[in-house]
């Protein structure tokens, strides 16, 4: 089967600065795929070519096997679009936005009136279709973008930062919504994100950096790749008792944000020894696996967030972690 | 991993595109246009109410001193200003319908109508045609107050009025869209509209008859001239031989109404080609 979108040599540039630099990907057919980059490391703007939004400068991109450029009209006719921004009529009811949304994509009359009510029916959007957009909260105007987005059965979806703006409420629902599409429709599910913990939820993603891949995998191969587990202390007197931890256990062990911070294989077994060896200055300790972040970490030799803003400055490990561990 | 394609046979139930067919997409975007237009009732209201204002306090205050030259002098302001009142009204419905380009693009309505399998002249098409018929209906409602100073209808002048309104119309939306298509805010677009489009409207012989001078001339060249002497002459059909000897002919009026037209739509056709920087919220 042909890949769902393929993704070759890929550069682009706003002016003097390299968005994209000499980018390959490719995305299997029915996958739930990630495209994971701080701000400015370029999944804006390779979602804006994939969706077909703005010319290739650069490279190719494949989508179903059909070329983007050559054949606009195939392509767009095969994805449905969700965008960061909302694309929908504010003044509009909702099934007044599928209603004009339809005929773009050579839907009308009775399939187009049956195929939005199905739509509204499994988007559970049936009680407000004839309310106006702007009267509804924030997480029922994603499900109308995703109902416009997949009113005209695309067999791929693409979705820019779906979870912006959503409360976990309907963060969860969305999540929920674009397993089924997936496992139900066959839905190839593209969505990029700067959010460490919903890349975890995907079968596989791609990091971005600076415009380039850093890594293309499973999230748990990716964080099989880092090894060891991250053990976090806190301390009365972090400083003093890194020190102490470092020279006793012959580890890495540095001060990040207040707390202890230190990557050990077997963090388990370290634990109780840390508890024991530190009677009363070890307040809590937490240890966890490693996370994407740590993969981020580990690819590109600095932190994920504010990374467009320290670059290659950040290299530094000491403050490299400011999330919390532990939590998985 | 660079992917080199193999020239594999493509599966034949994906080589149909269900592309939204042009007529459809029009008839769609325009449709969305009026709806969106008679839902904002303070839209209707600015567009009817402002010239209707203007229409009266202008008649009120200048009337007493107001002197048509020639073979009108018996014509009151009130029925002079009539013609011009009535392509104000299309101005600015045209103008506001058109800088909803600006709202859809800001609200991201625009970026879902850029990635869809329609060619760019239909959607372009969609949004004149909208603009259209919403300043024509506005006008139409207007020239029903011409009934009030005295003006005579007949079926046949009714119908050649709203073709050449029509006609009009898409002009005044055409040349709102080339302006508004590469800007980002209205408020950019309400600068335009003091420094260049009121003047266009003031200079038209809508306001006061075209003078002597560099006046006259500024008046000559202006197209809306052609607009505003086209529909006066429609609007005294039956009594042509009233009119001003200086005003354009109907056939002057008609064509270069019709060139305007043909080059502002042809000119929006071009521009929305060209991606802005602002299709990317």
């Amino acid at each position: 089967m042909l890949p769902a979108f393929s993704v070759s040599q890929l550069v682009h540039h706003y002016g003097q600065r390299c968005a994209l630099d000499h980018l390959d990907l490719e995305i299997e057919r029915g996958e739930l795929f990630a495209i994971l980059g701080p701000n400015g490391g370029g999944k804006t703007t390779l979602f804006r070519l994939l969706s077909t939004l703005i010319p290739i400068q650069q490279g190719s991109i494949r989508i179903l096997g059909h070329d983007v450029t050559s054949h606009a009209a195939l392509v767009r006719s095969r994805l449905g679009v969700v965008f960061q921004a909302p694309s929908l009529d504010r003044k509009l009811t909702v099934r007044e936005n599928l209603h004009y949304q339809g005929p773009l994509y050579g839907l009308g009359g009775r399939e187009l009136r049956e195929r939005a009510s199905q739509m509204l029916g499994r988007l559970g959007l049936t009680d407000r279709e004839h309310d106006l957009v702007e009267t509804l909260s924030g997480g029922l105007r994603r499900r109308v973008e995703l109902a416009k987005g997949l009113l005209h059965r695309p067999p791929l979806l693409l979705l820019d930062e779906p979870s912006t703006g959503l409360d976990p409420g309907a963060r969860s629902d969305l999540w929920n919504y674009l397993r089924q599409i997936r496992d139900e429709d066959g839905v190839t599910v593209v969505l990029t994100t700067h959010l460490l913990e919903e890349a975890d939820k995907v079968d596989r993603l791609a990091i971005l950096n600076q415009g380039r891949l850093v890594a293309l995998d499973t999230p748990d191969n990716l964080r099989a790749t880092v090894g060891g587990d991250s053990i976090m202390i806190d301390s009365p007197d972090p400083a003093v008792l890194a020190g102490e931890v470092a020279a006793r256990f012959d580890c890495a062990a540095k001060v990040v944000e207040g707390r202890v911070r230190l990557e050990q294989p077997d963090g388990h077994r370290l634990v109780a020894q840390l508890v024991e060896a530190f009677p009363g200055r070890v307040q809590s300790i937490t240890l966890g696996k490693p996370s994407l972040e740590d993969v981020f970490i580990d690819r590109t030799g600095h932190r994920f967030w504010n990374a467009e803003d320290d670059g290659a400055a950040a290299g530094g490990a000491g403050e490299r972690n400011g999330k919390k561990a532990g939590r998985r | 991993m660079t992917t080199v394609l193999p020239q594999q046979q493509q599966p034949a139930v994906e080589q149909a595109a269900s592309v939204g067919c042009p007529a459809a997409v029009i008839r769609a975007l325009c449709g969305r246009e009026l709806v969106r237009f008679f839902r904002q009732r303070n839209r209707v209201i600015g567009a009817l109410g402002q010239p209707l204002v203007f229409w009266i306090l202008f008649a009120a205050g200048l009337g007493p001193s107001f002197r048509m030259p020639g073979q009108q002098a018996g014509v009151s302001y009130g029925e002079y200003f009539f013609p011009g009142v009535v392509v104000l009204i299309i101005l600015f419905t045209a103008i506001f319908a058109t800088i909803s380009i600006i709202e859809d693009r800001r609200e991201g309505f625009l970026q879902s109508v850029l990635v869809a399998p329609i060619p760019r002249w239909s959607m372009v098409l969609g949004k004149l045609l909208g603009g259209t018929l919403i300043a024509l209906v506005q006008a139409l409602v207007f020239l029903a107050l011409g009934l009030f100073v005295g003006l005579k209808f007949t079926v046949l002048s009714v119908l050649a009025i709203s073709v050449f309104l029509f006609i009009l119309s898409l002009a005044l939306t055409g040349l709102g869209f080339i302006i508004a298509w590469r800007m980002d805010s209205t408020q950019g677009f309400h600068a335009i509209m003091s420094v260049f489009l009121m003047p266009m409207w003031l200079l038209s012989g809508a306001f006061f008859p075209a003078g002597a001078g560099w006046l006259g001339w500024v008046v000559r060249l202006n197209p809306l001239t052609y607009g505003v002497a086209g529909l006066r002459r429609l609007l005294y059909w039956a009594s042509a031989n009233t009119l001003p000897a200086e005003l354009p002919s109907a056939a002057t009026c008609w064509i270069i109404t019709g060139l305007f037209a043909a080059v502002t739509l042809a000119l929006s056709w071009r521009v929305a080609a060209y991606r802005t920087t602002g299709d990317l919220l």
